[in-house]
Protein backbone atom coordinates (compact mmCIF):
# COMPACT_ATOMS: atom_id res chain seq x y z
CA UNK A 1 0.00 0.00 0.00
CA UNK A 2 1.20 3.48 -0.84
CA UNK A 3 3.28 5.26 1.75
CA UNK A 4 3.61 2.15 3.87
CA UNK A 5 7.38 1.95 3.85
CA UNK A 6 9.39 4.06 6.22
CA UNK A 7 11.72 6.36 4.32
CA UNK A 8 15.37 5.42 4.49
CA UNK A 9 17.86 7.91 5.81
CA UNK A 10 20.38 9.13 3.28
CA UNK A 11 23.30 7.48 5.12
CA UNK A 12 21.41 4.19 4.94
CA UNK A 13 21.04 4.68 1.20
CA UNK A 14 24.75 5.37 0.77
CA UNK A 15 25.48 2.23 2.78
CA UNK A 16 23.85 0.29 -0.10
CA UNK A 17 26.50 1.52 -2.54
CA UNK A 18 29.75 -0.30 -3.24
CA UNK A 19 32.95 1.57 -2.41
CA UNK A 20 36.63 0.90 -2.56
CA UNK A 21 38.07 3.16 0.08
CA UNK A 22 41.05 5.35 -0.69
CA UNK A 23 43.23 5.83 2.38
CA UNK A 24 43.82 9.43 1.33
CA UNK A 25 40.99 11.97 1.49
CA UNK A 26 40.05 13.50 -1.87
CA UNK A 27 38.21 16.47 -0.35
CA UNK A 28 39.95 19.00 1.85
CA UNK A 29 38.31 22.04 3.40
CA UNK A 30 40.01 25.32 4.21
CA UNK A 31 38.88 25.67 7.84
CA UNK A 32 39.43 29.44 7.98
CA UNK A 33 37.30 30.04 4.90
CA UNK A 34 34.58 27.70 6.21
CA UNK A 35 34.44 29.52 9.55
CA UNK A 36 33.98 32.84 7.76
CA UNK A 37 31.06 31.45 5.71
CA UNK A 38 27.57 32.20 6.94
CA UNK A 39 25.42 30.23 4.57
CA UNK A 40 27.09 26.80 4.42
CA UNK A 41 25.50 25.99 1.11
CA UNK A 42 27.48 22.75 0.99
CA UNK A 43 25.51 21.27 3.88
CA UNK A 44 22.20 21.67 2.05
CA UNK A 45 23.40 20.91 -1.44
CA UNK A 46 25.49 17.75 -1.07
CA UNK A 47 23.19 14.92 -2.25
CA UNK A 48 24.94 12.58 0.17
CA UNK A 49 24.40 14.97 3.09
CA UNK A 50 28.06 14.46 3.96
CA UNK A 51 28.77 17.98 5.21
CA UNK A 52 28.02 18.77 8.84
CA UNK A 53 28.60 21.57 11.26
CA UNK A 54 30.68 20.49 14.24
CA UNK A 55 29.40 21.70 17.61
CA UNK A 56 29.94 25.29 18.58
CA UNK A 57 33.29 25.72 16.85
CA UNK A 58 31.55 26.52 13.58
CA UNK A 59 33.83 24.10 11.81
CA UNK A 60 32.47 22.26 8.79
CA UNK A 61 33.39 18.63 8.42
CA UNK A 62 32.98 16.39 5.39
CA UNK A 63 32.51 12.61 5.53
CA UNK A 64 34.45 12.15 2.28
CA UNK A 65 34.46 8.35 2.41
CA UNK A 66 30.77 8.30 1.40
CA UNK A 67 31.27 10.75 -1.47
CA UNK A 68 29.15 10.06 -4.56
CA UNK A 69 31.65 12.09 -6.63
CA UNK A 70 29.17 14.52 -8.17
CA UNK A 71 31.19 17.69 -7.42
CA UNK A 72 28.25 19.83 -6.26
CA UNK A 73 30.15 21.11 -3.23
CA UNK A 74 33.00 22.30 -5.43
CA UNK A 75 30.60 24.20 -7.69
CA UNK A 76 28.46 25.83 -4.97
CA UNK A 77 31.14 26.92 -2.47
CA UNK A 78 31.24 30.72 -2.75
CA UNK A 79 34.60 31.00 -0.98
CA UNK A 80 36.73 28.47 -2.82
CA UNK A 81 37.16 26.53 0.41
CA UNK A 82 36.68 23.11 -1.18
CA UNK A 83 39.80 21.44 -2.51
CA UNK A 84 38.28 18.57 -4.47
CA UNK A 85 39.63 15.98 -6.84
CA UNK A 86 38.36 12.61 -7.94
CA UNK A 87 39.58 9.77 -5.72
CA UNK A 88 42.65 8.00 -7.06
CA UNK A 89 42.17 5.59 -9.95
CA UNK A 90 40.04 2.59 -8.96
CA UNK A 91 38.99 4.13 -5.63
CA UNK A 92 35.76 5.67 -4.42
CA UNK A 93 32.19 4.80 -5.29
CA UNK A 94 31.56 1.91 -7.66
CA UNK A 95 28.10 2.07 -9.16
CA UNK A 96 26.67 -1.33 -10.02
CA UNK A 97 23.63 0.08 -11.81
CA UNK A 98 24.28 3.74 -12.62
CA UNK B 1 52.51 1.09 -21.58
CA UNK B 2 56.23 1.28 -22.17
CA UNK B 3 58.02 4.53 -21.52
CA UNK B 4 58.46 6.62 -24.61
CA UNK B 5 55.52 5.03 -26.42
CA UNK B 6 53.24 7.50 -28.10
CA UNK B 7 49.58 6.84 -28.79
CA UNK B 8 47.85 8.27 -31.82
CA UNK B 9 44.90 9.08 -29.55
CA UNK B 10 44.55 9.31 -25.77
CA UNK B 11 40.94 9.45 -24.66
CA UNK B 12 40.08 10.55 -21.15
CA UNK B 13 36.91 8.97 -19.80
CA UNK B 14 35.34 5.61 -20.59
CA UNK B 15 31.76 6.80 -20.95
CA UNK B 16 29.53 7.06 -24.01
CA UNK B 17 31.56 9.85 -25.63
CA UNK B 18 35.02 8.42 -24.93
CA UNK B 19 34.23 4.83 -25.86
CA UNK B 20 32.31 5.80 -29.01
CA UNK B 21 35.35 7.83 -30.01
CA UNK B 22 37.67 4.90 -29.27
CA UNK B 23 35.62 2.57 -31.49
CA UNK B 24 36.10 4.98 -34.41
CA UNK B 25 39.79 5.69 -33.97
CA UNK B 26 40.69 2.04 -33.35
CA UNK B 27 38.66 0.95 -36.39
CA UNK B 28 40.45 3.68 -38.33
CA UNK B 29 43.76 1.99 -37.54
CA UNK B 30 45.00 4.47 -34.92
CA UNK B 31 46.64 3.31 -31.70
CA UNK B 32 44.07 4.27 -29.09
CA UNK B 33 44.16 4.36 -25.30
CA UNK B 34 41.13 5.08 -23.09
CA UNK B 35 41.90 6.21 -19.55
CA UNK B 36 39.08 5.38 -17.15
CA UNK B 37 39.38 6.37 -13.49
CA UNK B 38 36.85 3.77 -12.30
CA UNK B 39 37.56 0.12 -11.60
CA UNK B 40 35.74 -0.58 -14.87
CA UNK B 41 33.93 1.52 -17.46
CA UNK B 42 30.51 2.60 -16.25
CA UNK B 43 31.30 2.32 -12.56
CA UNK B 44 31.40 6.11 -12.14
CA UNK B 45 28.61 6.98 -14.53
CA UNK B 46 25.04 7.93 -13.76
CA UNK B 47 22.24 8.98 -16.05
CA UNK B 48 18.57 9.60 -15.48
CA UNK B 49 18.03 6.65 -17.61
CA UNK B 50 16.85 7.30 -21.15
CA UNK B 51 18.85 7.09 -24.39
CA UNK B 52 17.42 8.36 -27.68
CA UNK B 53 18.81 5.94 -30.22
CA UNK B 54 17.12 7.41 -33.30
CA UNK B 55 19.73 10.10 -34.00
CA UNK B 56 22.58 7.62 -33.43
CA UNK B 57 21.27 5.08 -35.92
CA UNK B 58 22.09 7.54 -38.70
CA UNK B 59 25.73 7.66 -37.61
CA UNK B 60 26.20 3.96 -36.94
CA UNK B 61 23.45 1.81 -38.45
CA UNK B 62 22.92 -1.49 -36.70
CA UNK B 63 25.59 -0.89 -34.07
CA UNK B 64 23.23 -0.48 -31.12
CA UNK B 65 21.08 -3.53 -31.91
CA UNK B 66 23.03 -5.71 -29.50
CA UNK B 67 23.43 -3.09 -26.76
CA UNK B 68 22.14 -4.07 -23.31
CA UNK B 69 19.15 -1.73 -23.32
CA UNK B 70 16.54 -2.04 -20.58
CA UNK B 71 13.13 -1.27 -22.12
CA UNK B 72 11.78 0.47 -25.21
CA UNK B 73 9.73 3.44 -23.98
CA UNK B 74 6.14 2.89 -25.12
CA UNK B 75 4.40 5.19 -22.67
CA UNK B 76 5.19 8.80 -21.79
CA UNK B 77 3.57 10.52 -18.84
CA UNK B 78 3.95 14.07 -17.62
CA UNK B 79 2.60 14.62 -14.12
CA UNK B 80 2.00 17.91 -12.34
CA UNK B 81 2.22 17.54 -8.58
CA UNK B 82 0.71 19.73 -5.89
CA UNK B 83 1.00 18.22 -2.44
CA UNK B 84 -0.93 14.94 -2.44
CA UNK B 85 -2.75 15.89 -5.64
CA UNK B 86 -1.43 15.19 -9.11
CA UNK B 87 -2.64 15.60 -12.67
CA UNK B 88 -1.16 13.52 -15.48
CA UNK B 89 -0.97 13.73 -19.23
CA UNK B 90 -0.42 10.32 -20.63
CA UNK B 91 0.67 9.29 -24.10
CA UNK B 92 0.65 5.89 -25.73
CA UNK B 93 1.29 6.04 -29.44
CA UNK B 94 2.72 3.62 -32.00
CA UNK B 95 5.06 6.39 -33.08
CA UNK B 96 7.00 6.11 -29.81
CA UNK B 97 8.39 2.79 -31.03
CA UNK B 98 9.43 3.98 -34.49
CA UNK B 99 13.18 3.50 -34.89
CA UNK B 100 13.82 7.16 -35.72
CA UNK B 101 12.09 8.41 -32.53
CA UNK B 102 12.59 5.48 -30.21
CA UNK B 103 14.11 5.91 -26.78
CA UNK B 104 15.24 3.19 -24.43
CA UNK B 105 15.84 3.12 -20.71
CA UNK B 106 19.42 2.20 -19.83
CA UNK B 107 21.63 1.49 -16.84
CA UNK B 108 25.10 2.88 -17.39
CA UNK B 109 27.13 0.27 -15.53
CA UNK B 110 25.87 -2.34 -18.01
CA UNK B 111 25.76 -0.16 -21.12
CA UNK B 112 29.23 1.35 -20.73
CA UNK B 113 30.80 -2.03 -20.03
CA UNK B 114 29.30 -3.34 -23.26
CA UNK B 115 30.60 -0.33 -25.18
CA UNK B 116 34.06 -0.81 -23.64
CA UNK B 117 34.04 -4.39 -24.97
CA UNK B 118 33.22 -3.05 -28.45
CA UNK B 119 36.13 -0.59 -28.21
CA UNK B 120 38.53 -3.35 -27.17
CA UNK B 121 37.22 -5.55 -29.97
CA UNK B 122 37.99 -2.73 -32.42
CA UNK B 123 41.56 -2.67 -31.13
CA UNK B 124 41.53 0.07 -28.50
CA UNK B 125 43.33 -0.30 -25.19
CA UNK B 126 41.04 0.44 -22.24
CA UNK B 127 42.96 1.29 -19.08
CA UNK B 128 40.82 1.23 -15.94
CA UNK B 129 41.89 2.65 -12.56
CA UNK B 130 43.71 5.41 -14.43
CA UNK B 131 42.88 8.91 -13.27
CA UNK B 132 44.16 11.56 -15.65
CA UNK B 133 45.30 14.61 -13.70
CA UNK B 134 45.89 16.97 -16.60
CA UNK B 135 47.27 17.44 -20.07
CA UNK B 136 50.85 17.81 -21.27
CA UNK B 137 51.43 20.99 -23.27
CA UNK B 138 54.20 21.51 -25.81
CA UNK B 139 54.37 24.99 -27.31
CA UNK B 140 50.65 25.53 -26.92
CA UNK B 141 49.75 22.14 -28.36
CA UNK B 142 48.29 19.39 -26.20
CA UNK B 143 50.73 16.52 -26.56
CA UNK B 144 49.62 13.97 -23.99
CA UNK B 145 48.14 13.35 -20.56
CA UNK B 146 49.46 13.08 -17.04
CA UNK B 147 48.50 10.07 -14.92
CA UNK B 148 50.06 10.59 -11.50
CA UNK B 149 53.77 11.13 -12.08
CA UNK B 150 53.66 9.59 -15.51
CA UNK B 151 53.40 11.54 -18.75
CA UNK B 152 51.83 9.66 -21.63
CA UNK B 153 52.42 11.12 -25.07
CA UNK B 154 49.64 11.26 -27.64
CA UNK B 155 49.22 12.97 -30.98
CA UNK B 156 45.67 13.93 -30.08
CA UNK B 157 43.87 13.95 -26.72
CA UNK B 158 40.09 13.69 -26.46
CA UNK B 159 38.55 14.97 -23.22
CA UNK B 160 35.41 12.95 -22.55
CA UNK B 161 35.62 13.23 -18.77
CA UNK B 162 32.18 14.51 -17.93
CA UNK B 163 30.54 17.66 -16.62
CA UNK B 164 33.44 18.68 -14.39
CA UNK B 165 36.07 18.02 -17.10
CA UNK B 166 39.32 18.51 -15.23
CA UNK B 167 41.08 17.87 -18.54
CA UNK B 168 39.39 20.78 -20.34
CA UNK B 169 40.25 22.91 -17.29
CA UNK B 170 43.88 21.91 -17.29
CA UNK B 171 44.01 22.82 -21.01
CA UNK B 172 42.45 26.20 -20.20
CA UNK B 173 39.35 25.52 -22.28
CA UNK B 174 37.12 25.70 -19.22
CA UNK B 175 37.19 27.51 -15.89
CA UNK B 176 36.17 26.31 -12.45
CA UNK B 177 32.72 24.67 -12.35
CA UNK B 178 29.94 27.22 -11.88
CA UNK B 179 26.65 26.57 -10.14
CA UNK B 180 24.78 28.61 -12.77
CA UNK B 181 25.96 26.22 -15.48
CA UNK B 182 25.04 23.00 -13.70
CA UNK B 183 22.16 20.99 -12.32
CA UNK B 184 22.46 18.30 -9.69
CA UNK B 185 20.71 14.96 -9.98
CA UNK B 186 20.14 12.41 -7.22
CA UNK B 187 18.69 9.02 -7.98
CA UNK B 188 17.67 5.73 -6.46
CA UNK B 189 17.42 2.37 -8.17
CA UNK B 190 14.32 0.70 -6.78
CA UNK B 191 14.13 -3.04 -7.42
CA UNK B 192 10.72 -4.25 -8.64
CA UNK B 193 10.14 -7.58 -10.39
CA UNK B 194 9.20 -7.36 -14.05
CA UNK B 195 5.63 -8.64 -13.58
CA UNK B 196 4.66 -6.15 -10.90
CA UNK B 197 6.46 -3.37 -12.72
CA UNK B 198 4.56 -4.02 -15.96
CA UNK B 199 1.24 -4.25 -14.09
CA UNK B 200 1.70 -1.03 -12.19
CA UNK B 201 3.00 1.01 -15.09
CA UNK B 202 0.48 -0.55 -17.48
CA UNK B 203 3.01 -2.01 -19.90
CA UNK B 204 3.19 -4.82 -22.43
CA UNK B 205 5.93 -7.31 -21.54
CA UNK B 206 9.34 -5.84 -22.25
CA UNK B 207 8.04 -2.35 -22.93
CA UNK B 208 8.91 0.63 -20.72
CA UNK B 209 7.52 3.83 -19.29
CA UNK B 210 9.05 7.26 -18.87
CA UNK B 211 7.34 9.39 -16.24
CA UNK B 212 8.38 12.98 -15.74
CA UNK B 213 7.07 14.97 -12.81
CA UNK B 214 7.03 18.66 -12.09
CA UNK B 215 5.71 20.22 -8.92
CA UNK B 216 6.13 21.30 -5.36
CA UNK B 217 8.23 18.28 -4.34
CA UNK B 218 11.25 20.28 -5.56
CA UNK B 219 10.23 22.93 -2.99
CA UNK B 220 10.17 25.69 -5.57
CA UNK B 221 13.51 24.84 -7.18
CA UNK B 222 13.48 24.74 -10.99
CA UNK B 223 13.73 21.10 -11.94
CA UNK B 224 11.73 17.96 -11.72
CA UNK B 225 11.53 14.27 -11.04
CA UNK B 226 11.68 11.18 -13.21
CA UNK B 227 10.75 7.52 -13.13
CA UNK B 228 12.20 5.26 -15.81
CA UNK B 229 11.35 1.57 -15.84
CA UNK B 230 14.27 -0.79 -16.29
CA UNK B 231 13.94 -4.56 -16.77
CA UNK B 232 13.38 -5.27 -13.09
CA UNK B 233 13.92 -1.95 -11.38
CA UNK B 234 12.87 1.67 -11.57
CA UNK B 235 15.25 4.63 -11.80
CA UNK B 236 13.71 7.33 -9.62
CA UNK B 237 15.26 10.71 -9.05
CA UNK B 238 15.25 14.48 -9.13
CA UNK B 239 17.28 17.05 -11.06
CA UNK B 240 17.37 20.66 -9.87
CA UNK B 241 19.34 23.69 -10.92
CA UNK B 242 22.40 24.04 -8.75
CA UNK B 243 22.39 27.84 -8.67
CA UNK B 244 18.79 27.89 -7.43
CA UNK B 245 19.60 25.25 -4.82
CA UNK B 246 22.56 27.32 -3.65
CA UNK B 247 20.57 30.56 -3.56
CA UNK B 248 17.64 29.11 -1.60
CA UNK B 249 19.06 30.33 1.71
CA UNK B 250 19.47 28.54 5.04
CA UNK B 251 15.83 27.42 5.02
CA UNK B 252 16.18 25.98 1.51
CA UNK B 253 15.67 22.28 0.88
CA UNK B 254 18.40 19.68 1.23
CA UNK B 255 19.03 17.93 -2.06
CA UNK B 256 18.73 14.40 -0.66
CA UNK B 257 15.36 15.27 0.91
CA UNK B 258 13.93 16.08 -2.52
CA UNK B 259 14.29 12.43 -3.52
CA UNK B 260 12.26 11.44 -0.46
CA UNK B 261 9.71 14.14 -1.27
CA UNK B 262 9.31 12.66 -4.74
CA UNK B 263 8.88 9.14 -3.42
CA UNK B 264 6.29 10.41 -0.95
CA UNK B 265 4.08 11.81 -3.72
CA UNK B 266 1.09 9.39 -3.53
CA UNK B 267 1.20 8.67 -7.26
CA UNK B 268 4.88 7.70 -7.00
CA UNK B 269 4.54 5.85 -3.68
CA UNK B 270 1.80 3.69 -5.23
CA UNK B 271 3.97 2.77 -8.23
CA UNK B 272 7.00 1.91 -6.11
CA UNK B 273 5.29 0.34 -3.08
CA UNK B 274 7.21 -2.67 -1.80
CA UNK B 275 10.13 -1.83 -4.07
CA UNK B 276 13.48 -2.03 -2.37
CA UNK B 277 16.11 0.65 -2.93
CA UNK B 278 19.34 -1.02 -4.03
CA UNK B 279 21.52 1.93 -5.03
CA UNK B 280 21.77 5.67 -4.43
CA UNK B 281 23.72 7.91 -6.78
CA UNK B 282 24.32 11.56 -7.63
CA UNK B 283 25.70 13.36 -10.65
CA UNK B 284 26.05 16.82 -12.18
CA UNK B 285 24.42 17.78 -15.46
CA UNK B 286 25.76 20.65 -17.59
CA UNK B 287 23.04 23.25 -18.15
CA UNK B 288 24.82 25.79 -20.24
CA UNK B 289 22.79 27.30 -22.98
CA UNK B 290 24.26 26.87 -26.41
CA UNK B 291 25.02 30.60 -26.59
CA UNK B 292 27.67 30.34 -23.84
CA UNK B 293 29.16 27.05 -24.99
CA UNK B 294 32.86 27.09 -24.14
CA UNK B 295 35.45 26.42 -26.84
CA UNK B 296 35.65 22.68 -27.38
CA UNK B 297 38.95 22.24 -29.17
CA UNK B 298 42.48 23.54 -29.40
CA UNK B 299 45.53 22.11 -31.17
CA UNK B 300 45.93 18.55 -29.95
CA UNK B 301 42.67 18.46 -27.94
CA UNK B 302 39.02 17.78 -28.66
CA UNK B 303 36.28 17.93 -26.01
CA UNK B 304 33.19 15.71 -26.33
CA UNK B 305 30.03 14.79 -24.45
CA UNK B 306 29.10 16.36 -21.10
CA UNK B 307 32.63 17.82 -20.90
CA UNK B 308 31.72 20.01 -23.89
CA UNK B 309 28.33 20.88 -22.36
CA UNK B 310 26.39 18.94 -25.01
CA UNK B 311 23.15 18.67 -23.04
CA UNK B 312 19.71 20.01 -23.93
CA UNK B 313 17.32 20.73 -21.08
CA UNK B 314 13.79 20.56 -22.45
CA UNK B 315 12.27 21.10 -19.02
CA UNK B 316 10.34 17.84 -19.01
CA UNK B 317 13.45 15.89 -19.90
CA UNK B 318 17.21 16.35 -20.08
CA UNK B 319 18.86 14.94 -23.19
CA UNK B 320 22.59 14.29 -23.30
CA UNK B 321 23.54 10.67 -23.89
CA UNK B 322 22.89 10.64 -27.63
CA UNK B 323 24.83 13.91 -27.97
CA UNK B 324 27.68 12.31 -26.01
CA UNK B 325 27.87 9.23 -28.20
CA UNK B 326 27.47 11.28 -31.40
CA UNK B 327 30.10 13.85 -30.46
CA UNK B 328 32.46 10.99 -29.53
CA UNK B 329 31.89 9.34 -32.91
CA UNK B 330 32.45 12.65 -34.72
CA UNK B 331 35.57 13.40 -32.70
CA UNK B 332 36.93 9.96 -33.53
CA UNK B 333 36.23 10.37 -37.23
CA UNK B 334 37.82 13.83 -37.20
CA UNK B 335 41.01 12.41 -35.67
CA UNK B 336 41.10 9.61 -38.27
CA UNK B 337 40.63 12.14 -41.06
CA UNK B 338 43.25 14.50 -39.63
CA UNK B 339 45.74 11.66 -39.18
CA UNK B 340 45.83 11.24 -42.96
CA UNK B 341 47.26 14.73 -43.33
CA UNK B 342 50.15 13.84 -41.06
CA UNK B 343 49.36 16.83 -38.81
CA UNK B 344 46.58 15.42 -36.60
CA UNK B 345 47.08 17.82 -33.68
CA UNK B 346 46.68 20.85 -35.96
CA UNK B 347 43.98 19.48 -38.26
CA UNK B 348 41.69 17.55 -35.90
CA UNK B 349 40.05 20.63 -34.28
CA UNK B 350 38.88 22.03 -37.62
CA UNK B 351 37.64 18.65 -38.81
CA UNK B 352 35.77 18.14 -35.52
CA UNK B 353 34.11 21.57 -35.63
CA UNK B 354 33.01 21.01 -39.24
CA UNK B 355 31.59 17.59 -38.38
CA UNK B 356 29.71 18.99 -35.36
CA UNK B 357 28.34 21.88 -37.38
CA UNK B 358 26.95 19.45 -39.95
CA UNK B 359 25.43 17.09 -37.38
CA UNK B 360 22.26 16.95 -35.31
CA UNK B 361 24.32 17.71 -32.19
CA UNK B 362 24.77 21.43 -32.75
CA UNK B 363 21.50 21.71 -34.68
CA UNK B 364 19.40 20.28 -31.84
CA UNK B 365 21.37 22.15 -29.18
CA UNK B 366 20.82 25.41 -31.08
CA UNK B 367 17.10 24.63 -31.22
CA UNK B 368 17.08 24.33 -27.41
CA UNK B 369 18.78 27.70 -27.00
CA UNK B 370 16.99 30.01 -24.58
CA UNK B 371 14.93 27.18 -23.09
CA UNK B 372 16.96 27.23 -19.90
CA UNK B 373 16.11 30.89 -19.30
CA UNK B 374 12.45 30.24 -20.02
CA UNK B 375 12.48 27.29 -17.63
CA UNK B 376 14.10 29.27 -14.82
CA UNK B 377 10.67 30.79 -14.06
CA UNK B 378 9.82 29.31 -10.66
CA UNK B 379 6.07 29.66 -11.30
CA UNK B 380 6.33 26.53 -13.46
CA UNK B 381 7.34 24.47 -10.42
CA UNK B 382 4.78 25.65 -7.87
CA UNK B 383 2.06 27.96 -9.10
CA UNK B 384 1.11 26.16 -12.31
CA UNK B 385 1.08 22.57 -10.98
CA UNK B 386 -1.04 23.81 -8.04
CA UNK B 387 -3.38 25.73 -10.32
CA UNK B 388 -3.87 22.89 -12.82
CA UNK B 389 -4.60 20.39 -10.05
CA UNK B 390 -7.07 22.81 -8.44
CA UNK B 391 -8.77 23.51 -11.77
CA UNK B 392 -9.24 19.85 -12.60
CA UNK B 393 -10.50 19.18 -9.09
CA UNK B 394 -13.03 21.95 -9.52
CA UNK B 395 -14.05 20.62 -12.91
CA UNK B 396 -14.62 17.06 -11.68
CA UNK B 397 -16.34 18.03 -8.42
CA UNK B 398 -20.02 17.27 -8.47
CA UNK B 399 -22.61 17.21 -5.79
CA UNK B 400 -22.11 20.34 -3.74
CA UNK B 401 -25.47 21.94 -2.92
CA UNK B 402 -26.74 24.20 -5.68
CA UNK B 403 -24.07 23.18 -8.18
CA UNK B 404 -24.71 22.30 -11.74
CA UNK B 405 -21.97 21.66 -14.19
CA UNK B 406 -18.75 23.08 -12.85
CA UNK B 407 -17.68 24.81 -16.04
CA UNK B 408 -18.49 28.32 -14.83
CA UNK B 409 -16.70 28.03 -11.49
CA UNK B 410 -13.77 26.31 -13.18
CA UNK B 411 -13.46 29.11 -15.70
CA UNK B 412 -13.58 31.65 -12.88
CA UNK B 413 -10.76 29.83 -11.12
CA UNK B 414 -8.78 29.61 -14.37
CA UNK B 415 -9.09 33.38 -14.83
CA UNK B 416 -7.61 33.89 -11.41
CA UNK B 417 -4.69 31.50 -11.80
CA UNK B 418 -3.69 30.69 -15.38
CA UNK B 419 -5.81 32.35 -18.06
CA UNK B 420 -4.72 35.88 -17.22
CA UNK B 421 -2.15 38.50 -18.14
CA UNK B 422 0.52 36.95 -15.89
CA UNK B 423 0.07 33.55 -17.46
CA UNK B 424 0.26 35.06 -20.91
CA UNK B 425 3.50 36.80 -19.98
CA UNK B 426 5.00 33.57 -18.56
CA UNK B 427 4.22 31.60 -21.69
CA UNK B 428 4.77 34.29 -24.35
CA UNK B 429 8.56 33.75 -24.54
CA UNK B 430 7.84 30.14 -25.55
CA UNK B 431 6.83 31.30 -29.05
CA UNK B 432 10.51 31.85 -29.88
CA UNK B 433 11.64 28.44 -28.68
Amino acid sequence: VAGEEALMRVDEKIALDAFRQDEREHIRLDAAKCRACGDRICIRTCPGHLYTLVGETGEVKVEWSGCLECGSCLAVCPNGAVDWSYPRGGCGVRYRHG
Amino acid sequence: MSAGERFDVAIVGGGLAGLSCACETARGGLSTAVFERGAECGSKNVSGGRLYLGPLRGLLPGFWNDAPLERLVARETLTLVAGDASASFDLRAPGLAKPEHASHTVLRAKLDRWLADRAVEAGAMVLPESRVDGVVLHDGTVAGVRVGDEEIAARVVVAADGALSFVARSAELAGAPRADRLAVGAKEIVALDAGRLEDRFGLEPGRGAARLLVGDFTRGLPGGGFLYTNRDSVSMGVVVRLDAAAAAGPSGPETHALVDALRAVPEVARLLAGGETVEYSAHLVPELSFADAPPRSRPGLLVAGDAAGFVANYGFTVRGMDFAAASGILAGRAVVEAAKSGRPAEDAPGAYERALAGSFVLRDLAAARGLDRFLANDRFYGHYPRSVCALLEELFRVGAPGRGAAFRSTWKLARGTIANWRGFRDLWPARKL
